[in-house]
């Protein structure tokens, strides 16, 4: 993270094992609390949500960038620098839809998912880094822009990449020009 | 070189944030006989000085306290109405206290959300599209700093119209409260700001920003 040279703090940092320890432990409690795989993930996009909605100012603050104009810059906007602010890698970003609000994040390395190989067999449908996904939803909701954000693919399933499919729903702001007219 | 006041404004336009930054003005007191030479007449709820200027005691200041007792709006602290008090030759000499009468809270919620809407109103009122909305107020004694976020949070600073660095100031500001506010788990989003460390270091921000001067900050 860049901070101004002026703020006399000591370089404030934590391991990366203990992140990714403590996200391990959150799911695995999780886990524990909950039976069912669909619970756990409503649980874990809901605590993504929270965070989210703070994280996006962090966000805005830091990299002090400028409004997006379109769907697509926003998806670059999100691959490219708040990934690599938060968690040093970044995403490929693609567009799959024609009317341009759908696209997919491609994650070659997923920082979160290192020291786990596969879930376990009772817990198939769990989607181990739902976090991301109600991280982004919070933080683009607080820019005014509602989007879905879930995993299309997960390396943890067995699938080939990590995809995480943000699918930009039309903006209340639309609507209240259309009444204007 | 001074900044007088901060105020962060939520997304509905509610005031969450104040701090007032300057010193505090001198209140001047002295002893009268009548007839008293200041022209008073009642404005809102107070008594305000019309006509008459002298010796520290300006056109606009209100009456503070008579004779020590702070006064209660238009009334004295047992009741009588301030310029019934003062018109009547019994009652003197007679010790006033003039001096700049402080927004109270309320007034500052109020005129909060007022900015809240002319800012809205700027923004629209502009020739081109998708303009921002009020950036800079400027008068003959302040000026007045906006800077709202994408997420709509406004940062309003008024400041000295010769202190530079207010921009960066207000980008400062920003990055204190996603720290100190939001980041802490105690805080709920558009309520209050009721966070010691937010306090703390926009004191610490204020004071590099005035210490830097015309020049704005080194950095």
């Amino acid at each position: 993270m860049s901070r101004p040279p002026g703020r006399k703090q000591e370089n404030h940092k934590i391991s990366r094992e203990l992140f990714v320890l403590t996200y391990g432990a959150l799911v695995a409690q999780l886990c524990k609390d909950y039976e069912k795989d669909e619970d756990v993930n409503i649980c874990l996009d809901r605590m993504g949500y929270g965070i989210g909605i703070r994280l996006i100012d962090d966000f805005l603050a830091r990299s002090a960038v400028k409004k997006c104009r379109s769907y697509s810059e926003t998806a670059d906007m999100i691959a490219q620098v708040a990934f690599k602010m938060y968690l040093g890698v970044t995403a490929s970003v693609s567009c799959s839809s024609a009317a341009g609000n759908e696209f997919s994040l491609i994650l070659d390395k997923n920082p979160l998912v290192d020291f786990v190989e596969e879930l376990p067999a009772e817990r198939a449908s769990l989607c181990y880094c739902n976090l991301l996904c109600g991280v982004i939803r919070g933080a683009l909701e607080m820019v005014h822009l509602a989007a879905e954000v879930t995993f299309l693919q997960d390396r943890l399933k067995g699938d080939a990449v990590t995809e995480i499919g943000i699918t930009f729903l039309r903006k209340a702001e639309d609507r209240k020009h259309k009444r204007n007219k | 070189m001074a900044i007088f006041s901060v105020y962060v404004v939520n997304k509905a336009g509610g005031l969450i944030y104040q701090l007032d930054h300057y010193a505090p003005r001198a209140d001047t007191e002295k002893t009268f006989s009548f007839p008293l030479d200041l022209v008073l007449r009642p404005h809102d709820e107070r008594v305000v000085v019309a006509f008459g200027q002298r010796d520290g005691i300006r056109v606009g200041h209100a009456v503070l306290a008579i004779n020590g007792a702070e006064v209660n709006g238009r009334f004295t602290a047992d009741g009588k109405d301030v310029l019934e008090f003062l018109g009547n030759p019994a009652n003197y000499p007679v010790s006033i206290r003039f001096g700049r009468h402080r927004l109270s809270s309320n007034e500052k919620l109020m005129l909060a959300s007022m900015f809240h809407s002319l800012f809205a109103i700027g923004s629209q009122l502009s020739p081109e599209v998708g303009s921002s909305g009020i950036e800079m107020l400027e008068t003959d004694t302040f000026k007045l700093h906006c800077f709202q976020t994408l997420t709509g949070i406004k940062f309003v600073v008024l400041a000295d119209p010769r202190q530079a660095g207010i921009d960066s100031l207000l980008r400062k500001i920003y990055e204190i409260y996603s720290d100190f506010a939001l980041k802490n788990p105690f805080y709920s989003l558009e309520m209050p700001i009721r966070c010691e460390l937010f306090d703390q270091n926009l004191k610490l921000a204020l004071e590099v920003a005035e210490k830097a001067g015309p020049f704005g900050p080194g950095s």
